[in-house]
């Protein structure tokens, strides 16, 4: 199977029958809802915060971000803010009614929020779009500069940020590290289940802090 | 989209960063809604002193909504503390518990109003315009549409 990010900008890839085949399997699902709790896990928030969630598709990891502590999301309930952009994914978090905000939004062209504006951000399975630049006028280099210097700013010092993302080889992964550095993040790489066909990398920052075990 | 989103959003464009001006972006021809949602008394406060206060009475304002006072409340604005004699069933129910184990907390009505207009007013439809480019951003069932054209990034 090819991957979708080789094949189509998000935006096209994601069509309506896309966004309902993905957010109907639940083996997706599944896969989608245990990734968010290992972010949340590493974000390790002890009180009800405003969070981004970068990439956050049809509101699976909102919907996590919106239960309450004894539900099993720490810290909980969350307000959160997500973009996305693909229209037709937000259509299907609008009629699953999820609590947070909504913005359809090119992460690669910036974070539009005031400096210190999020206690926190994740990114479940969506910042390896970035890698790819959909057009003449634009490089992965730029988009991925753009993204980190604005969600850099956009966190409150302290602040923290888990991005897990599938990276196309080792050579996506440094690059997609070093643009975090480069915007200021303390970054580390954390891989589970390293070298098997479910590996999944976890790029964990910080802002104003060290780097952090990884 | 939330008014507490609205507090915090600025205009996309990058020539716009470093302009005053470009937040908070302006509501236009907005169509509000109220969207009920549970009052979270520590979310209050911890979003408090993050609050642009005087943008948000401004936009109040252009919304035609109520008049906020000049200065923001206080974190102990939001509490109101039940007094020892009260029955605990005649106070309002509330899921927040104090931690340490001294009883509930009871919002007050300031925290009520507070979360009355950042959480639970939002923009339906209607366009925010950045009041340095005047870029006009359409607000659609809710969702702000953030995308822009390749030449304004
Ligand atoms: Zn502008």
């Amino acid at each position: 199977m090819s991957r979708p990010e080789d094949t189509l900008p998000p935006d096209l890839f994601y069509n309506d029958s896309e966004s309902r085949k993905y957010t109907t399997s639940s083996r997706i699902q599944k896969i989608q809802s245990d990734m968010t709790r290992r972010a949340l896990a590493l974000l390790s928030l002890s009180s009800p915060s405003l969070v981004l969630d970068i990439g956050c598709g049809s509101g699976l990891s909102g919907e996590i971000l919106s239960q309450a502590d004894d539900e099993g999301t720490p810290g909980g309930p969350h307000v959160w803010v997500g973009f996305d952009i693909s229209a037709s994914m937000l259509g299907v978090a609008l009629e699953k009614e999820v609590e947070g905000d909504l913005l359809l939004a090119d992460a690669g062209q910036g974070v539009p929020f005031r400096a210190g504006t999020f206690d926190a951000a994740i990114s479940i399975s969506a910042i390896q779009w970035l890698c790819n630049a959909e057009s003449s006028e634009d490089s992965p280099a730029g988009r991925l500069s753009r993204f980190f210097n604005g969600l850099y700013a956009s966190l409150r010092r302290g602040g923290r940020a888990v991005c897990q993302f599938y990276p196309k080889n080792n050579e996506q992964k440094k690059m997609v590290s070093s643009a975090a550095v480069r915007a200021g993040f303390g970054a580390g790489l954390l891989e589970d289940d390293p070298g098997t066909k479910n590996a999944k990398t976890y790029l964990v920052l910080t802002v104003g802090g060290g780097d952090l075990d990884g | 989209m939330k008014l507490l989103t609205l507090n915090f959003l600025t205009c996309a464009r990058r020539t716009c960063k470093t302009s005053p001006s470009s937040f908070p972006l302006h509501p236009r021809e907005a169509e509000l809604e109220i969207l009920e949602s549970e009052l979270n008394l520590v979310f209050l406060r911890n979003i408090l002193p993050r609050l642009m206060w005087s943008e948000l009475r401004g936009i109040g304002e252009e919304l035609g909504l109520p008049s906020l006072p000049e200065s923001p409340p206080s974190r102990e604005d939001l509490v109101t503390k039940p007094s020892p004699a009260k029955p605990s069933s005649v106070t309002e129910p509330s899921s927040v518990e104090e931690e340490g184990g001294e009883g509930e907390e009871v919002p007050s009505q300031t925290a009520k109003d507070l979360h009355r207009l950042l959480l639970e007013t939002t923009i339906k439809e209607g366009k925010l315009v950045c009041g340095n480019c005047g870029h006009e951003y359409a607000v659609k069932e809710g969702v702000a549409n953030f995308l822009l054209p390749g030449h304004l990034v």
